[in-house]
């Protein structure tokens, strides 16, 4: 064995996470998840979805650094000012720079992002595979829960939690969970029905399993990739909520650099000054748009039924 | 102690009065119609029937999958309730019909044989999942493939595989190689009759092949309509003199396709 | 009627399914003719035998690619036409039935309208006349009650009647080939045997010509009047259905001693040793 592992350069790694006949559990779990990025390569879209998404999370991590001002250093004498070299996306209404302020309002999508996915994720994941999978009572329950947060459009909802709890960056995120994750339980429960009756539900049981197991071990992991789909893909809604309630204030405060919020504050010069809100609403749409075309890929590598 | 209950003894599985019912009112669907039989220990039973029979309804009662019978169930000399503890998976496994749909698809070979020792609590996993894999034939390089990478009849080895890790004394088998080509259905019958010899495991056989039952086991039953119609041994079967006329036609149609023959058909109920 | 006349011969058919890292040849320069008779196509799975069928009525989907010296049909060369007048000819003279009827029936109309719709296809006759004809051959594939069955939906008859409106579905345009793919492997043994009585009528009392592909020897041998044998994409062996169980090639006597048997106990099946050979080995007839 000792030449083998003399040899991991590029081919003999690649032969190595491509072998027929794995010799460990790293090994062939590795050759699953390499031959699925081979298939992923071969989107090109999904690859620009993939580079917006990186880019985001490198903007948001090196802020401090790419970023040469302070975003809340206010300079009156320069506000309103043009793109220009000392100013690359122009100063808003209290002379901020915005490129600075973009930057560093990357970690607070992200953060906003994350959190939700967090947040969501489980919740739905758990909700819609109990249900699911234990049926009868805890079906009826847990459904007619469900339900009783669909029936409301989204941002109502948000806005209305985000009104009981106060406005503020952390319950704008509270706010966009809670309303965010009955599709999921929908679609995990969906799922499970379909893998419930399975052959292979049924040999477990029949090895004497229990119902966590099972869910656990055998149900969620075939949820999982319509589930990373669907959120990925829901992310740009998540982004463009998030701007939302911050757009009528109820979402981050000032002065903290939120895309939404930005956009909110420079409205009121569209018209002259196009730059202080045009700037942040490209880079949600940028953004969003990366989620999106990377949930479009993974749907094509991660989907089961595509192949 | 009635006669029964004396067979219980002796016998490693017996059903007295098994009815199952579907659904209730006017669509609940009476699947299987007190049916008995009894299999003594290292003997290979079948049943046969046609689709709808309520063949595979018997077995999937006596694993505890369907808890919806009434009647009585004993294996290996315990009387059983609708819910199986988990001890009683140890002494009775099953191997299903279709070897893509009974294999997880995200799971390993090695998780899938791993879980039930887990499940257990057993010692010694690595050597068990080896020791079994060589068993059926597959061999330490199957190890860590997943299923899309198999073919049927290796899928198949490796759901054999699964039923053997508990070491159980009974072994249930659905229909084991109608979905496999003629060669391989071969190579998995040897399979099954050499593990039965090697492992003294007691065999229920579900299927509509009348020549692989023939085969693989010493008796059988024929189901028609939830009914066991006739039981009887496979020298009967063999000498092509079944009593009732409903398995004669069944072993007719079985050999093969004949003009006259299928102008006689008839419809039993 | 002449028994003997040639309904479709095929010489060299290929059949390539490009693939990314490798062309696959599913059927390599196969040749056979087909009458007024009852043809089995026999093979594992993977052997062809399907794509056969499929590439004579042109059903390969890209990037599949179909080739051959020749495939006439009844003086049509299918593998030049168009598909305006492949598709003519799809369906009227040459029709397909598949294994499982529940995929190939439409869950949303009745079975009657289906077995109308496909009369009406190619005739342009009143509705009132498509519904008696309807009738008639739902009649003809021995369904008791046909004005009953006709006003079902797919999913409310059985696996055997399903397969037998197919069939009458397919025979209702009166084609002169019927390529039947498996089309009794889902069904019961009784049933399946009313379903073949069927098909053993069309040819030998309306002169229809009848491509059976099935992977079971035994019904084979019993139902039909040739046998071709496939393995790897080729024709290993021609021969007499009632002569197959004295068949030369060693892959076919493989195939044969593999199964288990009732009327005789074996005691270890045999199990086919496949040899390299055969792959590019000679026809054996």
């Amino acid at each position: 064995m000792a030449s083998e592992t003399n040899r991991i350069d590029g081919e003999g790694l690649r032969a190595w996470l491509l072998a027929e006949t794995p010799r460990s559990r790293a090994q062939s779990r590795l050759g699953q998840a390499y031959v699925r990025w081979l298939h992923f390569l071969r989107n090109p879209l999904a690859m620009v979805g993939l580079v917006i998404v990186l880019a985001l999370v490198v903007v948001a991590a090196l802020a401090p650094w790419l970023a040469d001002q302070s975003p809340y250093a206010q300079d009156l004498a320069r506000r309103l000012q043009a793109p220009s070299p000392a100013h690359w996306f122009g100063t808003d209404e209290l002379g901020r720079d915005i490129y600075s302020r973009l930057v560093h309002g990357a970690s607070i999508t992200l953060m906003i992002v994350g959190l939700v996915v967090i947040i969501v994720g489980p919740v739905g994941l758990m909700v819609g595979t109990v249900a699911g999978y234990l049926g009868g009572w805890f079906d009826t329950v847990l459904m007619r829960v469900t339900d009783v947060f669909l029936a409301f459009p989204r941002l109502i909802l948000a806005l209305a939690f985000v009104a009981a709890l106060g406005p503020g960056i952390e319950n704008a995120i509270i706010a966009i969970a809670i309303t965010a994750w009955p599709p999921y339980a929908r679609i995990a429960r969906a799922e499970t029905l379909t893998i419930r009756n399975s052959d292979f539900i049924s040999a477990i049981r029949l090895q004497g399993a229990g119902p966590l197991r099972i869910i656990l071990g055998h149900v969620i992991p075939l949820c999982m990739s319509s589930l990373i789909i669907r959120i990925t893909l829901d992310m740009a809604g998540i982004i463009l909520t998030a701007a939302g309630l911050g757009f009528l204030g109820l979402g981050a405060q000032p002065p903290m650099p939120e895309w939404g919020a930005m956009i909110s504050s420079g409205r009121k010069f569209l018209l002259d000054q196009w730059w202080v809100a045009t700037i942040p609403g490209i880079a949600i749409f940028v953004v969003s748009l990366g989620f999106n075309l990377l949930g479009d890929g993974l749907r094509d590598v991660l989907d089961p039924k595509g192949k | 102690m009635s006669a029964v209950a004396a067979m219980i003894d002796v016998a490693m599985i017996v059903v007295d009065g098994l009815d199952v019912r579907f659904g209730e009112g006017a669509a609940a669907v009476h699947a299987v119609r007190d049916a008995r039989f009894t299999v003594a220990p290292g003997e290979a039973f079948g049943i046969v029937g046609e689709s709808g029979s309520g063949k595979s309804t018997v077995l999937r009662a006596l694993t505890g999958l369907n808890p919806d019978w009434t009647g009585r169930v004993a294996i290996a000399g315990m009387a059983q309730v609708a819910h199986r503890p988990r001890e009683f998976y140890k002494q009775v496994q099953m191997v299903f019909q279709d070897p893509y749909g009974s294999l997880h698809p995200r799971h390993t070979v090695d998780r899938i044989l791993s879980e039930p020792i887990a499940i257990h609590g057993l010692d010694k996993a690595d050597s068990r999942i080896e020791r079994v894999l060589v068993d059926v034939g597959l061999g330490p390089d199957f190890r860590f493939r997943y299923p899309h990478q198999l073919s049927g009849g290796q899928r198949q080895r490796v759901a054999i595989a699964r039923a053997l890790v508990l070491e159980p004394r009974i072994l249930l088998l659905d229909e084991p190689t109608s979905a496999l080509d003629v060669s391989v259905q071969a190579e998995i019958l040897n399979l099954l009759g050499r593990l039965r010899r090697e492992h003294d495991l007691t065999y229920m056989l579900v299927t509509h092949n009348l020549a692989v039952v023939a085969h693989m086991c010493d008796r059988l039953a024929v189901m028609n309509q939830g009914r066991i119609v006739e039981e009887m041994t496979v020298a009967q079967l063999r000498a092509g003199a079944p009593r009732e006329a409903y398995t004669r036609q069944l072993l007719r149609a079985s050999i093969g396709y004949d003009r006259q023959a299928a102008e006689a058909l008839k419809t039993f109920d | 009627m002449d028994r003997d006349k040639t309904l479709l011969s095929v010489e060299d058919l290929w059949v390539r399914f490009p693939g990314r890292t490798r062309t696959v040849e599913a059927v390599r320069g196969i040749s056979f003719t087909v009458g007024r008779e009852k043809l089995g196509i026999v093979g594992e799975s993977g052997s062809g035998k399907s794509v056969t069928g499929r590439a004579i009525l042109r059903l390969i989907q890209s990037p599949g690619e179909v080739a051959a010296k020749r495939l006439e049909f009844d003086g049509i060369d299918l593998a030049r036409v168009d598909e305006a007048t492949m598709r003519a000819i799809r369906g009227k003279r040459i029709s397909m039935v598949m294994q499982d009827p529940k995929f190939s029936l439409n869950p949303v109309m009745t079975v009657g309208q289906q077995i109308a719709e496909a009369y009406l296809v190619h005739r342009k006759e009143p509705a009132a006349e498509a519904r008696r004809k309807s009738l008639d051959m739902l009649a003809a594939v021995r369904i008791r009650n046909p004005e009953r069955v006709y006003d079902l939906y797919p999913h409310e008859v059985s696996g055997g009647m399903g397969q037998r409106i197919m069939i009458a579905m397919m025979l209702i345009p009166d084609p002169d080939l019927m390529i039947a793919d498996e089309p009794t492997s889902a069904l019961d043994v009784t049933v399946q045997m009313q379903v073949l009585a069927i098909l053993d009528d069309l040819v030998t009392k309306r002169g229809m010509g009848l491509i059976f592909i099935s992977h079971d020897l035994n019904l084979v041998a019993s139902f039909c009047d040739r046998v071709l044998i496939m393995y790897a994409g080729r024709i290993v062996e021609t021969c007499r259905a009632s002569a197959l169980h004295e068949a030369r090639h060693p892959y076919t006597r493989g195939l044969l001693q593999s199964l288990p048997r009732i009327d005789r106990p074996v005691g270890e099946l045999q199990v086919l040793q496949r040899d390299p050979a055969w792959r590019d080995g000679p026809v054996m007839s």
